[in-house]
């Protein structure tokens, strides 16, 4: 059993009347890839507003590397090495792509040359090397995504909360971006991802987890929890499994 | 960053011929009042062009190092050189507290923009009503001509002060292009939620954003107490500085490096223009100067650089599509 980075305890927030997310426990192993799942509207991304400390949970813990950075700011967060993405890509609109990437080298780069380095370098990574010198504004959704994933590599985080990194983007896409996030697993970086793309979950992620109406129903390997009769009905309704199973669809 | 700094010392060599070889009084007045006006906008342009947060109230900084400047000289007896650092350090310091205070509670966009004007009123009339500022009567420095009093026989002298603070901000700007707290202040305009998660902290950098555009409005302040001896509640705190400050870099180009010296410039020549042209009929000047105004925002919203910026790449893009 490796080290475990992150550890998130009895999490909880509410939003006026809306339990967002209830009680979650999770542990993301060191250098694993794992993903989170579930319906739309599960509080995935809130989940992702806590661990990161965009949020403050009413309740619970979250632990990196063993340190309590509960309500922690995000920015002292990713000092320590956690970072995340935004499902909903934010760049900084009015600057080039290499200077994009270059604000997150800066967290470990004082010198502004040694950033726009390491932001060509990240830039490759990514497979953005030929767009560095434009306006980010002016990226495809695809060049916007990966735009998003290396400015949070450039500050080289131990743990990526990646949010949807593969949500609008077309099949040949995904196939390009898939083997990208492979290899920052096997570069070291550790990975845990929101994701709705099933191909990709079952062909990335060696442990999934399960979110719905704010709790986590499952977990275990993609196998595992597809086959999860709470999980088949979290996504198509009350007595679907049975439904299925009835008709012999296969499982 | 190189050629950042060649523009920079080519420009002050320039302007050091001009005010050394010109005998023309209009013409250094002109060159007086433009680097002052290019001094507020630029100032303005540190917080509101590169980091987004659009005050409308710079006039507290200005008038901050206005203030300091005579008192210091009045109440102090202190030679204007000593008071100087002082006056400015203070207006930093009152940016600082005035950012400490709106940005710890995510004030952004017009929020902002609204409490730096409330701020502003508040030392307009703090000013009006306490006794050490002379009141509404204001402030008198007393005239005593001579460089070690910061008085100088000629408009040359001040051309030459200002000239130095211009280029200081220049060099300033110039940084920020090229430095991590000048990436960092960008990032934060641009998307402020992007630029924590990677690492930004957004308090730091809009106050050392803050502390900087005060520090170089309070300069601004001081040598126009130099220059007109003599400062009250509204020149000081009113919101004509305010805007003069704001519009000069918004008509220029916010964010840019030449922008606000050239919105400024061309500003205070339409001003001076329609003064001229149209004096005889009172107020004809600032219809045209209005009009002029709405027709820079209107066909060059990102001012007259990026204006021109757009402007070459449409060349470029017609020729292409020739090709």
């Amino acid at each position: 059993m490796s080290e475990i980075l992150l550890q998130a305890r009895n999490l909880s927030i509410t939003f006026g009347g809306l339990k967002a997310v209830r009680d979650v426990s999770l542990d993301v192993p060191q250098g694993s890839l794992t993903a989170l799942v579930g319906p739309n509207g599960a509080g995935k991304t809130t989940l992702f507003g806590l661990l990161s400390g965009f949020l403050k949970p009413g309740s619970g813990s979250v632990h990196f590397a063993g340190q309590d950075i509960t309500g922690q700011a995000p920015h002292e967060s990713a000092r320590l090495g956690l970072t995340r993405t935004f499902q909903i890509v934010q760049p900084f609109g009015a600057q080039t792509v290499r200077q994009n990437i270059a604000v997150g080298a800066h967290l470990r780069l004082a010198d502004r040359d040694e950033a726009l380095a390491a932001a060509e370098a990240v830039a490759a990574r990514v497979n953005l090397q030929a767009s560095l010198d434009k306006p980010a504004a002016d990226l495809t959704v695809a060049g916007r995504k990966r735009l998003e994933l290396a400015r949070a590599l450039a500050t080289r985080p131990r743990l990526l909360l990646l949010d949807e990194v593969l949500a609008g983007l077309n099949p040949s896409e995904i196939d390009e971006m898939i083997p990208v996030v492979k290899k920052l697993v096997d570069d070291g970086v550790t990975v845990l991802m929101i994701e709705h793309v099933m191909r990709a979950v079952m062909s990335l992620a060696e442990h999934v987890w399960v979110l719905a109406q704010g709790r986590l129903i499952a977990a275990g390997t993609p196998g595992e929890v597809t086959r999860d009769p709470k999980v088949v009905e979290a996504y198509l309704g009350h007595g679907a499994a049975a439904r299925l199973a009835a008709q012999g669809a296969p499982a | 960053m190189k050629r950042d700094l060649c523009a920079i010392a080519l420009f002050g060599v320039v302007l050091v011929a001009v005010a050394a070889l010109s005998q023309s009084g209009v013409l250094l007045t002109f060159v007086m009042m433009s680097l002052y006006a290019a001094l507020l906008s630029q100032a303005w342009n540190i917080l509101g062009g590169y980091g987004g947060q659009l005050s409308f109230g710079h006039a507290l900084f200005f008038g901050v190092g206005a203030y300091a400047q005579a008192l210091g000289q009045l109440n102090l007896g202190l030679n204007p050189w000593l008071v100087l650092p002082g006056a400015i350090a203070l207006g930093a310091l009152v940016g600082v507290a005035v950012g400490g205070l709106t940005f710890r509670y995510g004030l952004k966009g017009s929020y902002f923009a609204l409490v730096t004007l409330a701020f502003a009123e508040v030392f307009r009339i703090l000013a009006l009503s306490a006794s050490f500022t002379g009141g509404g009567v204001g402030l008198m420095v007393p005239l005593q001509e001579g460089v070690a009093n910061m008085q100088f026989g000629s408009r040359r002298g001040y051309i030459y002060l200002l000239l130095a603070f211009v280029l200081l901000a220049l060099l300033v700007t110039a940084w920020l292009r090229h430095s991590r707290f000048g990436a960092y202040l960008q990032a934060v305009r641009d998307n402020e939620d992007a630029a924590r998660a990677i690492g930004v902290n957004p308090l730091r950098v809009k106050l050392g954003g803050i502390a900087l555009s005060a520090a170089f409005m309070s300069v601004a302040g001081a040598v126009y107490v130099q220059v007109f001896q003599y400062i009250d509640p509204g020149i000081a705190f009113g919101s004509a500085v305010s805007v003069e400050a704001l519009v000069g870099a918004i008509v220029g180009g916010m964010g840019t490096l030449w922008g606000p010296l050239l919105g400024a410039v061309t500003l205070h020549a339409l001003a001076d223009l329609t003064r001229n042209l149209f004096g005889e009929l009172p107020g004809i000047s600032m219809v045209i100067y209005g009009v002029v105004l709405i027709l820079i925002v209107m066909f060059m919203p990102r001012g007259i650089t990026g204006g021109g910026q757009s402007l070459g790449r449409l060349f470029k893009m017609k020729e292409r599509a020739r090709v």
